[in-house]
């Protein structure tokens, strides 16, 4: 059972999902850690596929972790690292566990990560991996082989209406909709027009497309800085870099700007939540949910 | 017969190869991307740009290179190209079919061998027409 499809698809309700923090030490008890600090807030929670191309635990085996511990995943996976075979075990393993929700993603490429002289695959790219996700859920495999009990996955995707070109990035979703998504996750930008003006043409013509919005906590202007000059696909104008360096408390006007950023894009059409990334790590993503209105375990 | 295959091969290479940089891939798809190869993305990418394109449109991989997907939307809004082929610009590319590679696209489309796909995607085309 998807508790993230029943709000989706059944409630009203304002979804909110965030990113699994990586394991690369404190096992399980670290697992179990992250799930008692996120599960009070989020419905659902990105199990991620080697982050940033650098390599962590692997996507199948936190999806199951985090489902073992009651926090439901959303299994990403990457085209980066895995060819279709292994994009379509890592499918029918999921299904196996009883993971529903999953996330198909192109993903950076191996020159973001620490390993850069890795083979960089990319057998599928993302819209052909969400229409092999479709294939599976209709009980075979892409070769047309079976696959019993079909699974009944959830999926997902990501799209990223911040980068170039703009124009074209709707119907990117549309086509990402058409090949079987059902929800997209937005990456991570700091220009309300493009969201503004993507948010409009995808719900225009696929209303049920439900899309997530991400909103970052930070603590200072020094990673917007940063994520502008290093992170290709975000761009921060210098205005809002200002805005939070310029300030007599950095912090909070780091937390204002994310704030703004949420109330803005749960404003627009097409919008059924958001994704929270939090780079703090401090109380301020319980003070975010305050003021959004939420309070702990409103999904449970 | 193979002679004749080998001819087309080296005609659509020689062709192709200054002006796309093309590699063979067997299942052409330009006239359907602008006129751009997408198999001079980085990450071969046959459906659209990735979320790493660069604020002044440039690949996330070869900072210096445009992202290929760019200058095909661009192509693909300003040229004058047939209406049916700007049609399939939003069509969902199957996975690349890696028997191909090294192969006439020539050929592969006068024997529609370029339009085999696994079953199971081709059953699913057949059943949503969504591509």
């Amino acid at each position: 059972m998807s508790k993230l499809r029943d709000l989706l698809t059944q409630s009203k309700d304002v979804v909110y999902t965030a990113e699994f923090p990586v394991i690369d030490g404190g096992g399980m008890e670290q697992v179990k850690k992250n799930v008692d600090r996120l599960s009070p807030w989020f419905v659902a929670v990105n199990a991620t596929d080697n982050t940033a191309a650098h390599a962590h635990a692997s996507n199948v085996s936190v999806a199951i972790a985090m489902k073992q511990h009651g926090l439901e995943p959303i299994m990403q996976i990457v085209c980066r690292d895995k060819n279709r075979l292994a994009v379509q075990a890592d499918m029918a393993g999921a299904n196996l566990h009883g993971i529903e929700n999953i996330a198909l993603l192109t993903g950076d490429d191996v020159t973001a990560g620490d390993e850069p002289e890795t083979r960089r695959v990319f057998d599928l790219d993302g819209p052909q991996a969400i229409n092999v996700a479709s294939i599976l859920n209709a009980g075979t495999y892409l070769s047309g082989r079976k696959l019993s009990p079909a699974p009944n996955f959830f999926i997902c995707s990501v799209e990223n209406p911040f980068a170039p070109p703009h124009d074209y990035r709707i119907e990117r979703a549309l086509k990402k909709h058409r090949a079987g998504a059902q929800m997209i996750q937005l990456q991570i930008g700091y220009h309300p027009d493009r969201l503004e003006k993507f948010c409009a043409g995808v719900a225009a013509t696929v209303p049920d497309l439900a899309i997530i919005p991400s909103v970052v906590l930070i603590k200072s202007a020094k990673p917007l800085g940063f994520m502008n000059d290093k992170v290709p696909g975000i761009s921060v104008p210098q205005e809002v870099i200002d805005r939070v360096a310029q300030s007599a408390d950095q912090a909070e006007a780091a937390y204002q700007l994310a704030l703004e950023q949420a109330k803005h894009a749960l404003s627009l059409p097409g919008v059924r939540g958001l994704h929270i990334t939090d780079f703090r790590h401090d109380d301020t993503l319980e003070r975010l949910m305050y003021d959004l209105g939420r309070t702990p375990n409103q999904y449970k | 017969m193979p002679k004749l295959l080998n001819l087309l091969l080296a005609v659509e290479h020689g062709m192709k190869k200054p002006v796309w940089d093309c590699t063979m891939c067997g299942q052409c798809v330009l006239h359907s991307t602008g006129m751009t190869c997408p198999m001079t993305c980085p990450k071969t990418l046959r459906n659209g740009p990735c979320g790493g394109v660069r604020e002044d449109g440039h690949c996330e991989v070869k900072p210096e290179m445009r992202c290929v997907w760019v200058k095909a939307y661009d192509r693909k809004v300003s040229l004058p190209l047939p209406t049916v082929w700007k049609e399939h610009y939003n069509d969902l590319r199957p996975p690349v079919d890696m028997q191909l590679k090294g192969t006439s696209s020539w050929v592969n489309l006068i024997t529609k061998r370029d339009q085999q796909t696994p079953a199971g995607w081709a059953k699913r085309k057949e059943e949503t027409g969504a591509h």
